[in-house]
């Protein structure tokens, strides 16, 4: 238990996980699952940038030409998280032209009217 | 068109195809690839009485609740179900937070010799005093042509679920298919003042970002939002029409096409050269100073392209559906 | 530092609950800007700045704009239904809907 309070970066990014998830699940307006979608990301992020933190260590740019591994944070999960959020915008940007296009043809963002019509299409 | 060769003759040749295709005159693959076009679906032209009603008649049908002891029941197992769950992952999440090795400490069996290596010898071998810049555009740039292929896929798809043509009526206007173009923000002059200071000046950051990505935080993916962005205010100050005369379908297509090819082909020498980044033949520079750190430049300049484009486009698809 | 961090994680998580108990979706969205901005300040205090950059750029500049974008969509194809549903029906609003088009039967 008291490893759960030293480690409260990363339980407040499994928290931030399930309300994203619960987001996801229960909500049948389509604009705010794609929210929840967003903020699991978000969760996943913070995850892996506190893997990599290391207390009283700097950011990982060279100064004054010091090159020992106890001056310098991990970089690793920068560079995973950096190519992570780019993809995330993409993602979004997907979903919501996907969600516009289902506003244009049913006129709602119900999820439960818009499977209603489909069962009426016979889809 | 060759001055060489008869038209004929010119017509058989490669050239001839490249060109055709590349105008978009014709599609090479036709008649090739079992490829059918999709039968417009029939929707039955309802009139807005019809319409009203069957909207009506849905939501009568999604929220009788009285009535419909069924949907009822189903709809409270659900959420019981969903907020089970959710407490059960939660449960379970947390148990493998408590068991992890404490955050902060330099013994993790995160922290091994691959980021020491990478810390040690990255000024070294790349050449880029931030080791972030270093490690993703050299040691793993493959990783990141993949990424900006994948931006570039995304805007393709945007690009053909969003895309509108125009529709001409009876009397060769062009008709406005949504209205969204009606509500195009009207001349205002205070944000068309600030604009005018602000949107040089946010391109001009960009620009910096990109350039210093070797040197300070930031890069390719920072600075090709911040431009992106400035585009955004641009379009959104000074309206649709003066915005389709600095952006075009053609400069994206170009734009695009050049920084991704330019990125696979920079990348590609290195891998002839042994594959492993490590003997390259381009000079370093000295750590510190802009022209130095090899192909990196060159890279953070082709991923800040193409991530300005695929922002500026996702915006213009969502707003307008045209370029 | 540590005092700091956590106030930033109680704004975060006060954030995502907000999100989801919003009625308004221009609402949500604004809060889920509001989030990415926390975002961003808390990779700082990780010392990843170059992840800061970019969620301020990409989180909450980008990603915010394209869900405006879709809202104002959202309402331009709504408002052109609603301009048919006027000729056809003066004097109609979102109640009476059923009433009328039952009444007109």
């Amino acid at each position: 238990m008291e490893n759960l309070f030293r480690n409260y970066g990363e339980a407040i990014a499994m928290i931030l996980f399930i309300i994203g998830f619960a987001n996801l699940l229960l909500h049948k307006n389509l604009i705010k699952k794609i929210i929840g979608l967003n903020i699991m990301d978000s969760a996943i992020y913070l995850f892996l940038a506190e893997k990599g933190y290391i207390a009283g260590r700097g950011v990982p740019i060279v100064v004054d030409g010091v090159q020992s591994v106890e001056a310098y944070i991990n970089p690793i999960p920068s560079g995973l998280v950096l190519t992570g959020i780019v993809v995330s915008v993409s993602v979004s940007a997907l979903m919501l032209s996907l969600t516009i296009r289902l506003y244009r043809r049913y006129h709602t963002l119900d999820l439960d009217e818009i499977s209603t019509l489909l069962k009426k299409e016979g889809v | 068109m060759s001055k060489l060769k008869p038209q004929k003759e010119y017509e058989k040749t490669r050239s001839f195809r490249f060109q055709r295709w590349l105008g978009g005159s014709r599609d090479p693959y036709v008649g090739q690839i079992e490829m059918q076009p999709q039968t417009p679906m029939e929707m039955p032209e309802l009139t807005i009485q019809e319409r009203l009603r069957d909207s009506q008649a849905v939501r009568d049908k999604v929220y009788d609740i009285e009535n419909n002891k069924k949907l009822n029941l189903f709809r409270r197992i659900y959420v019981l179900a969903a907020i089970v769950y959710c407490a059960g992952l939660a449960v379970i999440l947390l148990a493998m937070v408590a068991s992890l090795p404490p955050t902060g400490e330099a013994n993790r069996p995160v922290n091994n010799e691959v980021s020491a290596r990478y810390i040690e010898n990255g000024l070294q071998e790349t050449g880029a005093v931030n080791i972030v810049t270093g490690m993703i555009l050299d040691y793993r740039a493959f990783d990141t042509f993949g990424e900006s292929n994948v931006l570039f896929a995304a805007t393709t798809t945007v690009l053909i679920l969003l895309h509108m043509k125009k529709k001409k009526n009876k009397e060769g206007k062009v008709e406005e298919i949504e209205s969204d173009r009606l509500l195009e923000p009207k001349q205002d002059a205070i944000l068309q003042a600030s604009a005018t200071v602000l949107v040089p000046i946010i391109i001009l950051f960009g620009i910096y970002v990109i350039l210093n990505g070797h040197l300070s935080p930031g890069g390719g993916f920072s600075g090709g939002a911040i431009i992106g962005a400035g585009l955004i205010l641009y379009l959104s100050a000074f309206g649709f029409e003066k915005a389709k005369k600095l952006f075009t379908e053609k400069l994206y297509k170009g734009v695009s096409f050049t920084a991704l090819t330019t990125y696979c082909l920079a990348k590609s020498y290195s891998f002839f050269t042994g594959a492993n980044h490590l003997e390259s033949h381009i000079p370093l520079g000295t750590p510190g100073a802009i022209l130095s750190s090899g192909l990196i430049l060159l890279l953070n300049i082709c991923v800040g392209m193409v991530v300005a484009c695929t922002m500026y486009t996702f915006y213009v698809m969502f707003r307008k559906g045209d370029f | 530092m540590t005092v700091f961090q956590c106030v930033l994680f109680g704004f975060l998580i006060v954030c995502a609950v907000s999100v989801s108990f919003s009625k308004n979706l221009l609402n949500s969205v604004l809060i889920y800007m509001s989030f990415s901005l926390i975002m961003s300040i808390v990779w700082v205090t990780l010392q990843s700045p170059d992840l800061a950059i970019t969620e301020a750029a990409v989180g909450a500049g980008i990603t915010s704009l394209l869900f405006f974008a879709t809202l104002k969509k959202i309402r331009a194809i709504d408002t052109r239904g609603e301009q048919e549903e006027k000729e056809v029906f003066p004097g109609l609003n979102e109640k009476n809907i059923g009433e009328e088009v039952s009444r007109r039967e």
